[in-house]
């Protein structure tokens, strides 16, 4: 055993053995893996119907954002959104009438990532100035700026950030390659979440009974499922060849689906710990930069930065439809929280509503 | 039609290979020179340092990179000279038009290449081709193609703009008067995208969606067409930019080189060289922002066009047209998409990352320096601080955004070695990989087949809650414009939807998830004298939702009410369960998680126990029954068994 040997050998030889062990676990992981591998998905999926889709066509454009949208997030109303640009704002839409509610400046421009909190009353939004701040949204005469809170503060950039079921408290992913969650009230780091050799890209909630564990993805190609209570990341999946730019969870809370910038999307499965599908073409050339589930997880939306945004047929791995009107990057979609409409982001600052 | 004399060849070479260009050159040459510079200290430097500058992160390995390559990889097939895109030189009334093809041509071959069977995706593909310069329309109006090309010809004329003045006389023409020139009127092109529809009789599909958002995402302000860097599916001319000018050579031109391109074409004196409107702008602000030294860009603007006037005429007019491009990809006219641009949130890892770099580079330096060599202390310091300089310097761009091309790289500081961490430090990393390792091997996975099965079973169970797939009860609000959908949900009048009720029955998440769920499962429990568990459930739930500061108090009332020796609803746990908890609880330090064990225990018997008891109940049998009779289920029998096998598959 490495371990016993460490005692009388160098330090050298220590790694050098414990390097040959990891290489040797790493082939009979491949080995266990390959005999679990008994039909692809694709083959599976071959023998379903194929999916009559009518194409989901734009219903709603929501003009007046004056730079790129970088980020959105439905209200839990199922009617509003909140969205975050280029230029320092963070706007609150009434998406079903298109029209823009509420402006709030923010003090540094690239507003990377805005939340709405469950209850609807909040919402939080940071970026380039590597904190969350928190607005109250109802109640008060003051303004949401006026009543602003800044809940954390990273050593880089936010990149993300989310709600984890309740008001009081924000994960947050960063640049600096680490997550945390923070106390909202105080402002204070509750759990931090360090294991990613590069910045943190995307965080998606497990929709689990007790809603404790998170998924994240990130520079360094590596998609991490995390325990909220130890800290600890439980599982790792790491197949993509480029930066993992967003990461959802199936519905039921058992497989992950990831866009990446080497312009592929991938199902892991939690409970196989493996890929088991690709969501990808020979003429897609551009990288992913946001996916999303429909709510039966037969559909997978992606979000390209060649301006389109399509639907994929999970079970199939084939490309059911195709949202073209964007006039550049696709950087957010994002399904409404009842499933009936699609919202897609984009650098030409609007935001537009599929069904 | 296709001939080649000796200049056409030139003309052509130099499309395919880039050219001898002496005059763009001169730019290039200046910034080898710049490199060379930076070089050469490195080459006196100490290995480490050598090392550690090669980690620096290098444009190759950028996310617009990776797409450039592979874009590259494309364009070169495209290129092959037997299976590529035919290159012709194409004759014309008086003149010939060397190295083109049309955009029907490029169309054709992706849709060969990738074998496409729709319509809409080779014209996308060209069109971000395009837009990254790749490829680019060339501005000569007679060639336009008759029929269709009746409003497009209109639309390829450049706007003749009044002859201009370098100084301050492009400010004394009012903007307006150029854009009231009889070239460009705005209901041509309205005229356009309703011809368009009326031409396809599509009312909302892909096609005249796609070519309106070509000409309005270019043409409806600035309608010249040829900075318009797109492809449409017709016999307009396009050419191939030469490899020299490829967006994946890091260009970052400087505001100085853009002027002396300015500069030179209102030198020659040519109606294709004419300035556009946004480009005299641009001249005159460059002028002014660099009046001092604009003595200088001008002889060099003239040097060049005199070394250019020296050249063949064919090959001249691809060259400046090549040229035109580069700067179109390079200095968009306003309101196209800048294609150099770079995802900030990536920007922002690669500046940080260089910077940390040069500040180790150069502490290795002083280190170095200060052992070995006190000579070299006085120079490379400073070498190594212009480095810097040069590198974190944000040349503010023509159009007042901060130039960001060049500078975006992914890089994985696993793949470096970017601090030589200690020995000790590897140990750990390997110990730690090692054991996660082993736990992968420990865990127990599920069969593929078993995972498929499961993923096919919930899209079946689930299709009847998409409605992508299933038309709600009440028509979606997105397409009819009526909110009865949510109001209903808001209300949630009794009976409640049998689709909403049925959802119940398939997990207990499903049933604690819904409100009106909760509270009749909470109902059931009371009367089988079991309610706290739930109760229980719910409370610890809200406890780790709850701020900080609250927690421990709050934490101490869950121990008194439902665990405590004298709890008024006593849960009902194992021994080890609750003698950890107390040990948490008590030591006064009491955290969000301290009842995670308890609260995992009261869950399993809440869905082992009484929530399988609760689905074969009379209660909730009467309340499904109840919704049943009520609610129309007009809804459900329009379930299309979307999951339905092929008859094959069952034999």
């Amino acid at each position: 055993m490495a371990a016993d040997t460490a005692v009388t050998a160098s330090p050298e030889e220590t790694l050098e053995s414990l390097l040959r062990e990891a290489e040797a676990l790493k082939q009979k992981l491949e080995e266990e893996r390959q005999k679990l591998n008994d039909v692809t998905l694709k083959t599976v999926g071959e023998k379903l119907e194929s999916l009559q889709l009518p194409a989901l066509k734009m219903r709603r454009m929501l003009k007046g954002a004056n730079s790129k949208v970088l980020c959105t997030d439905w209200s839990p109303d199922k009617r509003h959104i909140v969205s975050s640009s280029q230029d320092g704002k963070v706007l609150v839409w009434d998406a079903f009438t298109a029209t823009k509610e509420l402006t709030i400046a923010m003090p540094s421009t690239w507003v990377m990532a805005c939340a709405y909190a469950p209850s609807g009353s909040l919402v939080a939004a940071g970026g380039l100035d590597n904190k969350v701040t928190v607005f109250p949204l109802a109640g008060g005469d003051e303004e949401p700026a006026a009543r602003k809170r800044t809940v954390a503060t990273h050593t880089s950039y936010m990149s993300c950030c989310l709600f984890p079921n309740t008001d009081r408290q924000i994960l947050t992913g960063s640049g600096d390659g680490t997550c945390a969650l923070w106390d909202v009230e105080s402002g204070q780091l509750l759990q931090s979440f360090q294991a990613h050799a590069a910045d943190v890209m995307a965080l998606d909630l497990a929709p689990s009974d007790m809603g404790d564990t998170f998924v994240s993805g990130g520079c360094d190609r590596a998609v991490l499922v995390w325990d909220m209570r130890t800290g600890q990341a439980v599982q790792a999946f790491d197949s993509h060849d480029s930066d993992v730019n967003s990461v959802r969870y199936h519905p039921s809370g058992d497989s992950l689906v990831t866009g990446s910038d080497d312009s592929v999307c991938r199902l892991f499965d939690l409970r196989a710990d493996r890929e088991v599908a690709r969501y990808s073409r020979e003429s897609i050339i551009f990288g992913v930069n946001s996916v999303e589930w429909s709510l039966s997880g037969r559909l997978v939306f992606a979000g390209y930065s060649d301006y389109t945004a399509c639907a994929w047929d999970a079970l199939r791995a084939a490309r059911v439809c195709v949202m073209c009107g964007h006039e550049h990057r696709v950087t957010r979609v994002q399904l409404s929280p009842d499933g009936t409409a699609l919202s897609t982001a984009s650098w030409d600052a609007t935001i537009r509503i599929w069904a | 039609m296709v001939t080649m004399n000796s200049s056409e060849k030139a003309a052509s070479k130099a499309c395919q290979q880039g050219p001898s260009r002496d005059n763009s050159k001169c730019i290039k040459e200046e910034k080898e020179k710049d490199r060379d510079k930076k070089e050469n200290p490195t080459a006196s430097l100490p290995p480490q340092v050598q090392a550690l500058m090669s980690t620096i992160p290098s444009p190759e390995e950028s996310p617009n990179y990776l797409v450039y390559k592979k874009m590259e990889a494309l364009i070169e097939k495209m290129q092959d000279e037997t299976t590529g895109v035919p290159v012709k030189t194409v004759k014309s009334f008086m003149t010939k038009i060397p190295s083109v093809f049309t955009g029907q041509d490029i169309v054709a071959w992706i849709t060969r290449h990738y074998s496409l069977d729709e319509a809409w995706e080779p014209v996308h593909i060209a069109h971000l081709l395009a837009a990254h310069g790749y490829l680019f329309p060339i501005d000569d109006h007679n060639l336009t193609v008759k029929n269709e090309n009746n409003y497009y010809s209109v639309l390829d004329h450049p706007p003749l703009l009044s002859r201009r003045g370098v100084g301050a006389g492009a400010h004394s023409t009012p903007p307006g008067c150029t854009r009231a020139s009889p070239y460009c009127p705005h209901n041509v092109h309205y005229l356009i995208v309703s011809w368009i529809t009326r031409h396809y009789s599509l009312d909302e599909v892909w096609e005249p969606v796609h070519i309106a958002h070509l000409l309005a995402a270019h043409g409806y302000l600035f309608p010249i067409d040829d900075h318009n860097l797109t492809v449409k599916n017709e016999n307009n001319y396009y050419r191939f930019q030469t490899p020299y000018f490829w967006p994946s050579n890091q260009w970052e031109p400087e505001n100085t080189d853009y002027a002396v391109y300015l500069c030179k074409r209102t030198m020659q004196n040519k109606a294709r060289l004419e300035l556009a409107d946004y480009e005299a702008e641009s001249l005159a602000r460059l002028q002014k922002m660099f009046s001092r030294k604009w003595e200088f860009i001008f002889m060099q603007a003239e040097a060049q066009s005199k070394v250019d006037k020296k050249r063949d005429k064919l090959e001249r007019k691809v060259l400046d047209s090549q040229e035109r491009a580069f700067w179109d990809v390079h200095r968009p006219m306003p309101g196209c998409v800048n294609t150099t641009e770079i995802d900030p949130k990536k920007l922002s890892r690669i500046n940080a990352l260089k910077a940390k770099r040069l500040r180790q580079c150069q502490e290795l330096i002083l280190q170095h320096n200060l052992k070995n060599n006190p000579i070299v202390t006085i120079t490379n310091p400073q070498e190594s601080e212009e480095e810097i300089q040069k590198k974190n310097e944000n040349t503010i761009k023509e159009n007042g955004e901060t130039s960001q091309t060049n500078i975006t790289v992914t890089c994985f500081p696993t793949d470096l070695p970017t601090k030589t961490p200690t020995i000790e430090q590897q140990i750990d990393t390997a110990k730690r990989q090692v054991s996660m390792l082993r736990a992968r091997l420990e865990r127990r996975n599920v069969r593929l087949s078993k995972v498929h099965d499961m993923l096919i079973a919930y899209c079946e169970q689930y299709a009847e809650y998409d409605p992508f797939f299933t038309a709600p009860e009440w028509p979606n609000p997105w397409l009819s414009d009526a909110t009865d959908m949510w109001e209903q949900e808001k209300q949630s009048k009794e009976p409640l939807p049998l689709r909403r009720v049925r959802r119940w029955s398939f997990s207990l998440r499903e049933l604690l998830q819904d409100n009106c769920g909760k509270e009749h499962f909470a109902k059931f429990l009371s009367k089988e004298f079991s309610g706290e568990n739930l109760k229980f459930w719910l409370a610890v739930q809200e406890l780790k939702a709850l701020p900080v500061r609250r927690v421990a108090t709050r934490a101490k009332e869950i121990w008194k009410e439902y665990l405590a020796s004298d709890a008024p609803s006593p849960v009902n746990i194992d021994a080890a369960s609750r003698e950890l908890t107390r040990q948490k609880v008590e030591s006064g330090q009491a955290d969000r998680y301290c009842f995670d064990q308890a609260q995992a225990h009261v869950y399993h018997l809440m869905k082992s126990d009484s929530y399988s008891r609760y689905l074969r109940s009379e209660m909730y049998k009467d309340y499904l029954n109840g919704s049943k009779k009520k609610t129309s289920v007009k809804g459900i029998r329009s379930i299309v068994s979307f999951t339905a096998r092929k008859e094959t598959s069952t034999n």
